[in-house]
């Protein structure tokens, strides 16, 4: 029985690390990706003004970007 | 002749440019997106603020890009000083020495002097390295009244795999200078204030007059360490993005924090209380002088038929022994081809920095550090919000967005003696967040 669980265990893995290599897209295979609202700072006004208010009522910033002060609002 | 021609050129265009200008502006402003907001944040009966940002991108081809934005914000109203609420009334001077204010019973002693107008200036210049890399090099400025911050950023980025997989390093250096009104507050200084009993207290008090020290031989309102201070960050910062299949993108940020210098709020002070759990004095806060942060950060968005799904999580810690969890997420729903309304949802909670507390025991030794602020104790906080955009004819876009923002600070196992068991010592803070884009 353990022995059934590790061997399905091993193939998951297995199918994982083979997914990995197949991760990514040809350039043709853009098109979804290449939308506007796909970029990862597509918002960038609202990101940032984000930002700003919970750099100012929080203890933590950063993460999407460096998390350096710059304002005396903290 | 050939200078007087040049000056009558220098006059003609000069002239041109008076008379048309609309086509000298939309000249300038060929090539560059523009994308405009204007803000307003308010907390109920605390801060609020607007803040406008124009933040514009010009792409000069093969993947040179310039991006400058500038802000402009304005904050009024009134923040939390660190006090305790106390069941009688409290008269605090201003942080200026200028004044003082009365706080009524119950009530969370709030600093009703805050107001300032902030403008910060950001450059960047994107340049390719080689044909699958590129280098970023960025300017950051903020100025206000009491805060100054000059800063620097670099990065490089480097695309593997048909650029599925993009590695990138940054660096960014800041410094800071703080110049508080009143100068800077010795630590755990006394704050001149007086503690009026409720037999004292006029509803309609409004006392701006000049602070009397006569009676209070232990309050010291003029040791200062001196006018200003500065302080230093540096930033690391390592990024993996992946694209994961035809729907899926992915981002993994690690970064790297090292503050030193200057790190108290001067404004804010903690209550020196006795075992009645009455206010005896207020003292100065002090924050360590250097600290050290740590995040991680993972982003997904997700393309499907009728939207996008984004979200993302952080985990931070510091050696101030702040960890916090954030997940955000939104959702875009396009409801028309040029139209789509978009939920937003973001959790996240922190606990208490070692040195926070609410408030300190009259008699005992004072600690090395700390603060009563409570957005370095521990809390949780959520947002929600709805954001609709639609593309307009000519393909600006037009979007409003309006959130609800509530923090909610806890207890972090401190016992509350005596009379401070009555009040509130972790009021919710409530906000709303309302936002106009437009992006042409």
């Amino acid at each position: 029985m353990l022995k059934k669980a590790r061997i399905t265990v091993a193939f998951l893995i297995s199918t994982q690390l083979v997914g990995c290599v197949n991760l990514g897209v040809q350039p043709w295979e853009r098109d979804l990706l290449a939308k506007e609202e796909m970029a990862l700072d597509s918002e960038g006004n609202d990101l940032g003004l984000d930002d700003h208010i919970y750099f100012s009522k929080e203890a933590t910033s950063g993460g999407r970007a460096f998390a350096g002060g710059g304002c005396g609002c903290n | 002749m050939k200078k007087k021609l040049n000056i009558s050129a220098a006059l003609a265009s000069a002239t041109c440019a008076l008379l048309h200008p609309y086509a000298s502006a939309n000249e300038m402003l060929e090539g560059w997106k523009i994308d405009t907001s204007l803000m307003y944040y308010g907390e109920t009966d605390r801060v609020s603020a607007v803040e406008a940002v124009i933040a514009g991108q010009k792409d000069f081809g093969e993947e040179q890009l310039l991006s400058g934005k500038i802000v402009i914000d304005t904050l009024t109203g009134a923040s939390a000083t660190g006090a305790v609420a106390q069941l009688t009334a409290q008269t605090v001077s201003r942080p200026s020495g200028e004044g003082t204010y009365t706080v009524s019973p119950g009530e969370t002693p709030l600093d009703d002097t805050f107001k300032d107008t902030r403008v910060q200036l950001d450059g960047q210049w994107t340049q390719p390295w080689s044909d699958v890399s590129r280098i970023t090099t960025g300017l950051h400025l903020s100025t206000e009244h009491d805060y100054y911050s000059l800063g620097f950023n670099g990065s490089y980025a480097h695309d593997f795999y048909n650029k599925n997989t993009t590695l990138s390093a940054g660096l960014a250096y800041s410094y800071d200078v703080i110049k508080p009104e009143g100068g800077l507050p010795v630590p755990f200084a006394t704050k001149t204030a007086s503690i009026n009993t409720s037999e004292d207290y006029d509803d309609n008090e409004d006392d701006e007059s000049e602070d009397d020290d006569d009676d209070n031989d232990n309050y010291d309102n003029d040791e200062r360490l001196g006018s200003s201070d500065n302080k230093s960050t540096v930033d690391v910062l390592f990024g993996l993005t992946q694209v994961m299949n035809r729907r899926m993108l992915m981002q993994f940020n690690l970064g790297f924090s090292e503050i030193s210098g200057y790190s108290t709020d001067p404004y804010k002070v903690l209550s020196i209380v006795n075992e009645q759990g009455l206010t005896q004095s207020l003292v100065y806060e002090n924050r360590p002088d250097s600290r050290t942060k740590t995040f991680a950060f993972w982003q997904t968005k997700y393309a499907l038929d009728f939207g996008v799904v984004d979200f993302s999580y952080r985990f931070a810690t510091d050696d101030w022994k702040v960890d916090s969890h954030t997940f955000d997420s939104r959702l875009r729903i396009n409801l028309t081809d040029s139209s789509y309304l978009q939920p937003h949802f973001r959790y996240y909670n922190q606990s208490a920095a070692e040195f926070f507390h609410p408030f300190l025991m009259e008699g005992q030794v004072l600690p090395e550090f700390a603060t009563a602020d409570y957005r370095l104790g521990e809390m949780s906080a959520y947002t929600f919000g709805l954001k609709y955009g639609t593309k307009m004819d000519n393909g600006d876009e037009l979007s409003f967005r309006l959130e609800y923002y509530q923090q909610s600070p806890k207890n972090a196992g401190f016992t509350e003696p005596g009379t401070l068991q009555d009040v509130d010592l972790y009021p919710s803070v409530k906000a709303v967040i309302a936002q106009v884009n437009y992006r042409f």
